[in-house]
C-alpha cells in the first residue's frame, strides 16, 4: 500500500529549518546550531569572546583543526613564519581554554576542515553546521544544511550555539542522464555553474537531486556540494540516501548500536516529499559531457576541454562583455584558442574541493609509468587521507611521476601559509577559485578536476585524459 | 558596533561584476589582527601597481573621490569567500555603506555586523547612479536609514531592509546581547531537541 503523501509536502531544506527554528522575531529566524567547526583563520571570533569577556557555550558542539596556515612541508620543524605559527598555536590555546576537541598539526586526524567533518562522522544528515568558510556547503553531502558564515558570525555561534537567519528560498537543480566514465563531481558542478552563472544560486539554498547525484560517490557528492558557494549558493544539499549511510556507518562520531537504529529512522524521513515545489527550478543533462576546464577569472567561466576560449566580444550585454574581455586579458588568453593548446606552469592537486582518497586515486591512476612536466603539488586534505594514500601506495607512484607529496592543509588553493604560483603563472588547480590572484598576485588558475590536472602535469598543456596515450 | 542613521558623503562607483572578496582584500593579509587595521589591504591589487604606486585608473584613487564613504557597486557584489576582512578592509577605509544590485550572501550578514550598511536596489537605478557619480565625481549621496531611502539631488531611492537588522543598526545594538535576551527559549529548545535526538551531541 502505497503511503498517504503528506497534507503540506516539504523540501529536505524546509524539514531540517522548520527542526531547529528556537524563534522568530521581526521576519528573522533564531536557527540552533548542531555543529561548528573552527579553523586556525577563526581567530577574529575567539579575540572578540574574550575582549568581550564571553565563553563558549556549547564546547562538545564544536570541533577545531588547523588547515589555512599550516605549512605542508618539513612539518617536523615547526612553523617557520611568526604570523602563522601565532595563528596555528592560538587555535591551540584558544580551544584548550574552552574545551573545544582540536586536531593538532601532529594528529593524524588534522586537516582542512571539510574533509575532517565528513571523514570523522562529525558531519551528518538533518543537522545544522556552520563554520567560518565559505566552503561550508560541502557538509550538505551528507543531508546537513551547511553554511559558510563571517567571524562576527562565529562569535555569535560560540556564544549562543544559534544564529540568526533569513529562510531561503529553495532550489532544485536536477542533474539528468548517466555522466559519461572518467568523469566526476567537478565536471558536473562547472557544468552547473557554467549553466546558471557566478550569481544563479544567490539567496537560494539549493538541492541536488536526479540519476546522476544518485550515482556520485560520497567524495563526488561534497565535491558537487562544495562549490555551491561558487553559484552564490547560500547552501548545496544532496538527500541522505544508502550512499550517505554506508558512508558514516563506523566513523568515529557516527552513532552506534541502538543511537544509530534511532538516526537511520530520523535520517530516511528527510528526503523531500512529493509534490513538494522550490522557488526555482533548474535541469542539466550531463549524458555527453566532456571533462571541463575553465578559462577566465569566474568559475562560471568554464567550458569542456574540446571547446575553445570563447569571443567575450559576441556577448550582448555590455557590462558582461567588458568583464569577460577583462578577464582573457588577466589570464593573457586570446579567443579562439583551443583550450588543449594552453600550456601550464604548475598543477596542484588538493584542497576541499578535491583532495579526499578518490581525487588521489584518479590523480595516481593518471601519474603511474608517467612523468610530470611541470612542478606538481599533491596536497591530501587530511592526514587520514594521507595515510590511506601512503597504504596503498599511491605516495610512491606520485614521487615515481615526480609530483610532490605533501602534507595536509588548504595549501596553494588560497596560499594563506604561502603556497603560492608567481605572477604570471598559469595553474592547472583541482581547487574551487579561479578569482584574479587567489593563488597568488598575478598568478593564472584553471579549475578542473584531479583526473584533468594530473593529465596536465604529464603533458604540460590541457588534455583530455581519456586521450592519453599508454603510459 | 557603530550606529548607522543618516549619512551624507561622497560615492564612489565601481563597475565590476561578480567583484569577489579576494579582490576586496588578497588572502595574505587574512593573518592581519583587527587592531592593526584593514584599510591600507582595500583592493590592494587592483589599487596599486607592482611598485605599489597608486593605479590612477582606479576608482578609489581619484581625488574627487578620496573622503568617499559609500561604494556604488556591481552586480553580486563580496561574492565568494566569507572573509569579514573584506568589510574590515571598507571599513578602515571610511566606508559605511555599499550600494549594488545584488551581494554576496556572507558578505551582506558581514556588512550588518561591522555597522556597515548594504543597500539593493534595482540593476537600472544601480548603474543611472554610477553613471550620475561618473559625470560629476565627487558629488555626496545622502542615506537615510531610517527611512529607506538615498537621496541624490531631488533624486529620491527607496530600499528595503529586514526591520530586525535595521534596529541593530540604528541602535548600534550588539546582537549576542540580543540572543542572549532569549536564553531560556534556546535552552528550552535545545533540552527538547536533545531528547528527540540523542545522538547529535
Amino acid at each position: 500500500m502505497a503511503d498517504a503523501l503528506p497534507a503540506h509536502p516539504r523540501t529536505i531544506i524546509d524539514k531540517i529549518w522548520d527542526s531547529h527554528v528556537i524563534t522568530e522575531q521581526n521576519g528573522e529566524t533564531l536557527l540552533y546550531v548542531d555543529r561548528h567547526l573552527l579553523h586556525d583563520g577563526s581567530f577574529h571570533a575567539f579575540d572578540g569572546l574574550k575582549a568581550e569577556g564571553r565563553r563558549v557555550l556549547r564546547p562538545a558542539q564544536a570541533l577545531a583543526t588547523p588547515d589555512h596556515y599550516v605549512p605542508t612541508t618539513g612539518r617536523r620543524h615547526g612553523i617557520p613564519v611568526a604570523d602563522y605559527r601565532n595563528l596555528v598555536e592560538g587555535l591551540v590555546a584558544n580551544t584548550a581554554a574552552s574545551g573545544i576537541t582540536h586536531f593538532g598539526m601532529d594528529d593524524p586526524r588534522q586537516g582542512i576542515v571539510h574533509i575532517v567533518g565528513p571523514e570523522q562522522g562529525f558531519t551528518q544528515p538533518g543537522i545544522v553546521l556552520v563554520c567560518g568558510d565559505s566552503h561550508t556547503s560541502t557538509h550538505g553531502a551528507l543531508g546537513a544544511l551547511a553554511f559558510g558564515i563571517g567571524a562576527s558570525e562565529v562569535k555569535h555561534v560560540l556564544a549562543t550555539q544559534s544564529i540568526w537567519q533569513r529562510r531561503p528560498k529553495t532550489m532544485r537543480i536536477a542533474v539528468e542522464g548517466r555522466l559519461p566514465e572518467g568523469l566526476g563531481g567537478k565536471d558536473v558542478i562547472l557544468a552547473i555553474i557554467g549553466q546558471i552563472s557566478a550569481a544563479g544560486a544567490s539567496g537560494h539554498a539549493v538541492e541536488y537531486c536526479g540519476p546522476a547525484i544518485r550515482a556520485l560517490s560520497m567524495e563526488g557528492r561534497l565535491t558537487v556540494c562544495n562549490m555551491s558557494i561558487e553559484a552564490g549558493a547560500r547552501a548545496g544539499l544532496i538527500a541522505p540516501d544508502d550512499t550517505t549511510f554506508a558512508y558514516l556507518a563506523g566513523r568515529p562520531y557516527a552513532p552506534v548500536g541502538k543511537a544509530w537504529d534511532a538516526a537511520l529512522a530520523h535520517w530516511r524521513s528527510l528526503p523531500t516529499d512529493a509534490g513538494a515545489t522550490y522557488d526555482r527550478s533548474v535541469t542539466i543533462d550531463v549524458s555527453g559531457l566532456a571533462p571541463m576546464v575553465t578559462w577566465g577569472t569566474s568559475p562560471e567561466d568554464a567550458a569542456p576541454i574540446d571547446g575553445r576560449v570563447p569571443d567575450p566580444s559576441a556577448i550582448a550585454d555590455a557590462a558582461r562583455r567588458e568583464s569577460k574581455i577583462r578577464a582573457l586579458e588577466y589570464m593573457g588568453l586570446k579567443p579562439g584558442t583551443p583550450l588543449s593548446e594552453i600550456e601550464v606552469d604548475r598543477v596542484f592537486i588538493g584542497s576541499c574541493t578535491n583532495g579526499r582518497i578518490e581525487d588521489l586515486r584518479v590523480a595516481a591512476a593518471i601519474a603511474r609509468g608517467r612523468k610530470a612536466r611541470v612542478p606538481t603539488l599533491v596536497v591530501p586534505g587530511s592526514g587520514l587521507v594521507r595515510q590511506q594514500a601512503e597504504a596503498e601506495g599511491l605516495d610512491r607512484i606520485f614521487a615515481d611521476a615526480g609530483f610532490e607529496w605533501r602534507e595536509p592543509g588548504c595549501s596553494m588553493c588560497l596560499g594563506t601559509n604561502g603556497d603560492t604560483i608567481a605572477a604570471g603563472m598559469r595553474a592547472a588547480s583541482t581547487s574551487n577559485r579561479n578569482f584574479e590572484g587567489r593563488q597568488g598576485k598575478g598568478g593564472r588558475t584553471h579549475l578542473m578536476s584531479p583526473a584533468m590536472a594530473a593529465a596536465a602535469a604529464v603533458t604540460g598543456r590541457f588534455t583530455d585524459f581519456r586521450r592519453l596515450g599508454p603510459s | 558596533m557603530d550606529k548607522f542613521e543618516t549619512l551624507t558623503a561622497v560615492a564612489v562607483p565601481l563597475k565590476v561584476a561578480n567583484c569577489d572578496t579576494d579582490r576586496i582584500i588578497p588572502a595574505r593579509f587574512l593573518k592581519t589582527r583587527r587592531s592593526e587595521g584593514f584599510g591600507r589591504h582595500l583592493f590592494c591589487d587592483v589599487r596599486y601597481d607592482a611598485s605599489g604606486a597608486p593605479r590612477h585608473d582606479f576608482p578609489l584613487n581619484r581625488p574627487a573621490y578620496a573622503d568617499a564613504k559609500i561604494l556604488v557597486a556591481d552586480a553580486n557584489f563580496g561574492c565568494g569567500s566569507s572573509r569579514e576582512a573584506a568589510v574590515y578592509a571598507l571599513h578602515d577605509a571610511g566606508f559605511r555603506a555599499v550600494i549594488a544590485p545584488s551581494f554576496g550572501d556572507i558578505f551582506f550578514n558581514n556588512c550588518f555586523k561591522n555597522g556597515m550598511l548594504p543597500i539593493v536596489l534595482p540593476a537600472e537605478e544601480v548603474a543611472a547612479i554610477r553613471a550620475a557619480l561618473t559625470e560629476n565625481p565627487g558629488t555626496p549621496l545622502t542615506i537615510d536609514l531610517e527611512n529607506q531611502t538615498v537621496t541624490r539631488g531631488n533624486q529620491v531611492w527607496s530600499f528595503a531592509v529586514d526591520p530586525q537588522r535595521k534596529q541593530c543598526l540604528l541602535e548600534g545594538l550588539d546582537d549576542i546581547n540580543l540572543t542572549l535576551q532569549h536564553r531560556s527559549a534556546i535552552d528550552r529548545f535545545e533540552a527538547q531537541y536533545r531528547a528527540e535526538r540523542a545522538w547529535v551531541e
